[in-house]
């Protein structure tokens, strides 16, 4: 394979790279002003590139190694860098507002974004241990910058810290458990390491595919590594806290996908129990967790956890179903959960401070309607109310796992979503139910009113009627993971 | 075929919901009475051209516009009178929230469009998934109806109502799924033909009830109700007495009787024991009530628990006589929270010592009343009469002991309405701003003259409601024939003797001889 066809491959990242290197640049010799130019530079950028990634969805996609096996071309890869790169869009539209307000937007923000959309791209896309963990690295760097970004904001700082400690701890783990992996493999690409487990799978090897899943876990957030989300979300700046919960859980969460089902796809018995232990306990915590919560950053951290409970379950299932699901279920989650930060975002009162509590959104529904219905159509949607399309997200996770024949995993996991209902309909009782205590900012910038706007109507039950396409596409995708060559 | 007017009855309110989310109150109302009464109409157009005898599945639509399931519709007689109960009692309710609702129109007039969309959706959707997206889907709208415009313990009431649907709910979704996993189609007239392994039918079934006997309710899950009734504004009660209960008996009456006959046959005395408890304990608690809305809502878990008695006794006249009873119980008990909502929306408040010796200030009112007490008790001549006749005499067949401990039922509910009725209507007047109020207004003889006149018609004649659903009730029972179990009410043929009984000892002995 020559090399101008490798790098045709790995277009998108490669013209991501460029553009963020010149944009740096930019950014070296021209004032804050020009940020906002920057950041419109960024989305054509990024908007260019899921273009050039997205019209491989459309066709047959083509499976192809680039780079001599350290990346490889299809549907699944495509098909999340999209959402990545779509998610890292609508962060970017959102976001400058909030820190130019605090005086503290600069151009280094969209073009780490631009980075980390790379990384995040590189992570899905890795058919090697070397390759997956440099993306790994520029994806989770950028973000530990970000959630420091308010450098004035003590509480920015001490998430930003918080993340970075507990990131490097989970990089170190992945780190062991891939030494061990290439110990006892003697390879670090995907296929060498899929054939040389299957001809035997010692224990030490055990260790390593346990301590990689364990750090991926850290890194989707899934009990019992999730203690770093609540406080980091919380601390974090909104539109910062937007972006964690989108793009970098797509490919957290993609990158499993694609480690699970390949290297070690041979031995699912194996990791089936991890994953079942680490959803029910997801799903468990998640939902009992955010009960107390007041700050609602907080409480969407733990929603967060709780989605990523579900998400597992179509992990768990380890068939090319559960893995559609999986797809489907991200495709779903990403519009919903950056829905209800964008609407958070924009919750301020009248001197421009951001309503992060319950006590302060109550009664938003007579005075902000329209932010308000769809925060709620958000919120049942999240919860898994049919008709809204949260419910389609759970409805083929679970019968992925009925037809692996998990109807025990299936039955607890939805009984214990109705834990969860609890906490979303207290977040519209609030609105709907109760007077109204303070007076928010009448009104909302057009790029947020977008973004949101685009959000609810994925989440709407119109969205049905992209069933048919969305699961030729998934289907597609998880189709491509369990063709290992 | 051609007129898709099963699409276009659910149609109406959707738009009508989505246009008054953006209208000022007055125009919210119109629009939303002119929407319900148009549904009404198409809902009498459908009745008028229902082929009674005809195909099983009459004015079926269907399009694949999605995947996994399919936009499937179609009604049989049982879906039918259902989607009428629904259609005529939604004007009436938007008629109730005329003055009484007076924040916020537009919105509690889309939630009630959306309610009816959906209700009408649960009785005609033909695929298993559409149905469960229909009948998750009306928390939504109950929720807010309850929480928004509901009494001052509202916030509690609206939880307990969601959640414990909720929890009812999601595990027959996973019973969904595994059957459609099993059988391969999501169609619900073939699953309805389908024969699951026995051991997993038990299962099945246990989901299933799971969801129904929350939505029914049954006793002992019956605790939401009550409280739902009693926080929600009076339509609110209306369309959740009226309507929402049904869906409960709906679903057994579509999917857990036709899906899984043995599993049916083998929990019989589990509903059975369920309904002879609620009957009396329901009946007793509501004898004590002083909250009329509590009172009827209790009295509604008391004849619930007869259309489950009736469904589960495997005979056509149980079959009948329970759905007979969800459709008297839906004009009945909807009529009677709006005689309640009458006078709360006069005095504010629903303590039943607050009122008595209205019959001499409103007359009418306390005729109406009567009325819908005695079709409550199940006077003849009222439909509550002929609910209660057919299905006892079904359950009767089935087992005379729950009968009997259903009969016993009966008479402490004539008991608990009398009291209600004298408290309220007769005595003397002892508050001087009870004694004040005014008689029925134009509006309210709207609401109540049509629910009468349909009390009375099916208590007269109850052969127009029965005939639209005869042939599925036969082509029920005859599903459910294979594991009907015996009941103990049937006479047991001896073996005849050879000789007569008179025979004198000699000639018998002769006799036994001789053969």
């Amino acid at each position: 394979m020559g090399f101008a066809q490798s790098l045709y491959f790995t277009g998108a990242e490669v013209g991501l790279s460029l553009s963020g290197l010149v944009l740096l640049l930019v950014t070296a010799w021209t004032s804050h002003k020009a940020a906002r130019a920057i950041t419109v530079l960024a989305v054509a950028a990024l908007f260019g590139a899921a273009i050039f990634t997205g019209v491989a969805l459309w066709e047959t996609s083509p499976v192809a190694d680039a780079f001599g096996g350290l990346y490889r071309v299809d549907a699944f890869g495509s098909f999340a860098k999209v959402l990545i790169y779509l998610a890292t869009i609508a962060c970017l539209i959102v976001t400058p507002r909030f820190f130019a307000e605090r005086g503290a937007y600069r151009g280094e923000y969209p073009v780490l974004m631009l980075f980390s959309a790379v990384g995040a791209g590189m992570m899905v896309s890795a058919t090697d241990l070397m390759t997956l963990y440099i993306g790994l690295e520029m994806s989770s760097l950028s973000s530990y910058i970000f959630a420091s970004f308010l450098k004035g904001d003590w509480r920015s700082n001490e998430a930003g810290l918080k993340y970075f400690i507990l990131g490097a701890l989970a990089s170190g783990i992945i780190l062991y458990g891939m030494s061990l992996v290439y110990g006892f493999a003697g390879t670090t690409n995907y296929a060498g390491i899929r054939v040389a487990f299957e001809a035997s799978f010692p224990t030490g090897a055990l260790f390593g595919m346990v301590f990689v899943l364990a750090g991926l876990a850290f890194k989707i957030a899934a009990v019992p590594f999730h203690m770093w989300t609540p406080d980091v979300y919380e601390g974090a700046p909104t539109p910062v806290t937007a972006f964690f919960a989108s793009a970098p859980k797509v490919a957290a969460v993609g990158m499993l996908m694609r480690i699970a089902f390949g290297p070690f796809g041979g031995e699912a018995e194996a990791w089936r129990q991890i994953v079942i232990f680490a959803s029910l306990a997801s799903i468990v915590v998640g939902a009992l967790g955010a009960i107390g919560q007041q700050n609602l950053k907080r409480l969407l951290a733990y929603s967060s956890i709780n989605n990523i409970g579900f998400l597992l379950i179509g992990l768990a299932a380890a068939t090319p179903a559960g893995a559609a699901g999986v797809a489907i279920y991200l495709a779903i989650y990403v519009p919903m959960t950056l829905g209800s930060f964008v609407a958070l975002l924009m919750l301020r009162d009248r001197e421009g401070r951001p309503l992060e509590t319950f006590a302060d959104i109550s009664g938003l529904a007579t005075t902000r309607p329209a932010l308000a219905w769809c925060l709620m159509l958000l919120m049942f949607s999240l919860a898994g109310i049919p008709p809204l399309f949260g419910f389609w997200a759970k409805f083929v996770v679970f019968q992925a796992a009925v037809e692996a024949d998990l109807v025990a995993l299936a039955a607890i996991g939805i009984a214990a979503s109705v834990i969860g209902a609890f906490y979303y309909i207290k977040f519209i009782k609030t609105m709907f139910f109760d007077d109204s205590a303070r007076a928010p900012e009448e009104r909302s910038p057009a790029g947020h009113w977008a973004v949101l706007a685009l959000c609810v109507l994925a989440i709407s039950p119109l969205a049905y009627l992209a069933t048919p396409w969305l699961g030729a596409v998934a289907d597609r995708a998880a189709a491509s993971l369990f063709l290992f060559s | 075929m051609g007129f898709p007017i099963l699409s276009v009855t659910l149609a109406v309110p959707l738009a009508a919901a989505i246009v008054c989310l953006f209208l000022n109150a007055p125009a919210a109302r119109t629009l939303a009475l002119a929407a319900t009464l148009a549904d009404l109409a198409l809902g009498i157009v459908l009745w008028a051209n229902y082929d009674i005898g005809g195909a099983q599945w009459q004015f079926t639509e269907r399009a694949d516009l999605f995947a996994g399931f399919q936009y499937a519709l179609g009604i049989d007689g049982i879906a039918l009178m259902l989607i009428v109960l629904s259609v005529f009692l939604m004007p009436i309710c938007i008629l109730a929230s005329w003055d009484a609702i007076d924040r916020r129109v537009g919105e509690y007039m889309a939630a009630f469009l959306l309610m009816e969309t959906l209700m009408i959706g649960v009785f005609c959707a033909q695929d298993l998934f559409l149905f469960y997206i229909m009948f998750e889907a009306g928390l939504i709208p109950m929720y807010l109806i309850i929480g928004v415009w509901g009494g001052a313990n509202r916030i509690y009431a609206s939880y307990k109502f969601f959640l414990y649907t909720l929890l009812g709910s999601v595990l027959m979704l996973i019973a969904m799924l595994w059957m459609v996993n099993v059988a391969g189609t999501t169609s619900i007239p073939a699953l309805m033909q389908y024969d699951f392994a026995p051991q997993a039918q038990t299962w099945l079934w246990l989901a299933f009830f799971a969801s129904f006997a929350v939505k029914m309710p049954m006793w002992p899950a019956h605790t939401w109700l009550p409280d739902a009734h009693v926080q929600a504004p009076t339509a609110g009660s209306v369309i959740l007495a009226g309507v929402l209960l049904k869906m409960g008996g709906y679903g057994f009456i579509r999917f857990s009787l036709p899906m899984f006959p043995e599993a049916s046959a083998q929990f019989m005395w589990l509903i059975f024991g369920l309904s002879m408890a609620a009957v009396v304990i329901t009946s007793l608690i509501a004898l004590v009530q002083h909250d009329m809305k509590k009172l009827i809502a209790y009295s509604s878990v008391a004849h619930m628990a007869i259309v489950t008695a009736g469904l589960f006794a495997f005979n056509v006249q149980g079959l009948e006589g329970a759905m007979v009873m969800m459709l008297s119980h839906g004009l009945v008990s909807g009529a009677l929270f709006l005689c309640v909502g009458v006078i709360y929306d006069r005095l504010h408040t629903r303590e039943i010592d607050r009122y008595g010796g209205l019959s001499i200030n409103m007359p009418m009112y306390a005729l109406f009343f009567m009325v819908f007490t005695m079709a409550s008790i199940g006077l003849p001549g009222t439909s509550g009469f002929v609910a209660e006749f057919i299905s006892l005499v079904g359950v009767y067949e089935a087992s005379s002991l729950a009968t009997l401990v259903l009969t016993t039922g009966i008479i402490l509910g004539a008991a608990y309405m009398l009291y209600l009725y004298w408290r309220v209507a007769f005595g003397v007047q002892r508050n001087a701003d009870a004694a004040a109020m005014r008689d029925l207004t134009g509006r309210e003889w709207l609401m109540l003259a049509p629910i009468a006149a349909a009390v009375l018609w099916m208590g007269v004649y109850p052969e127009s409601f029965l005939a639209p659903m005869r042939k599925d009730i036969a082509t029920l029972d005859a599903r459910l024939a294979g594991a009907a179990p015996t009941g103990d009410a049937r006479l047991a043929p001896g073996k005849p003797r050879s000789y007569p009984a008179n025979a004198i000892a000699h000639e018998a002995a002769a006799a036994g001889e001789a053969e």
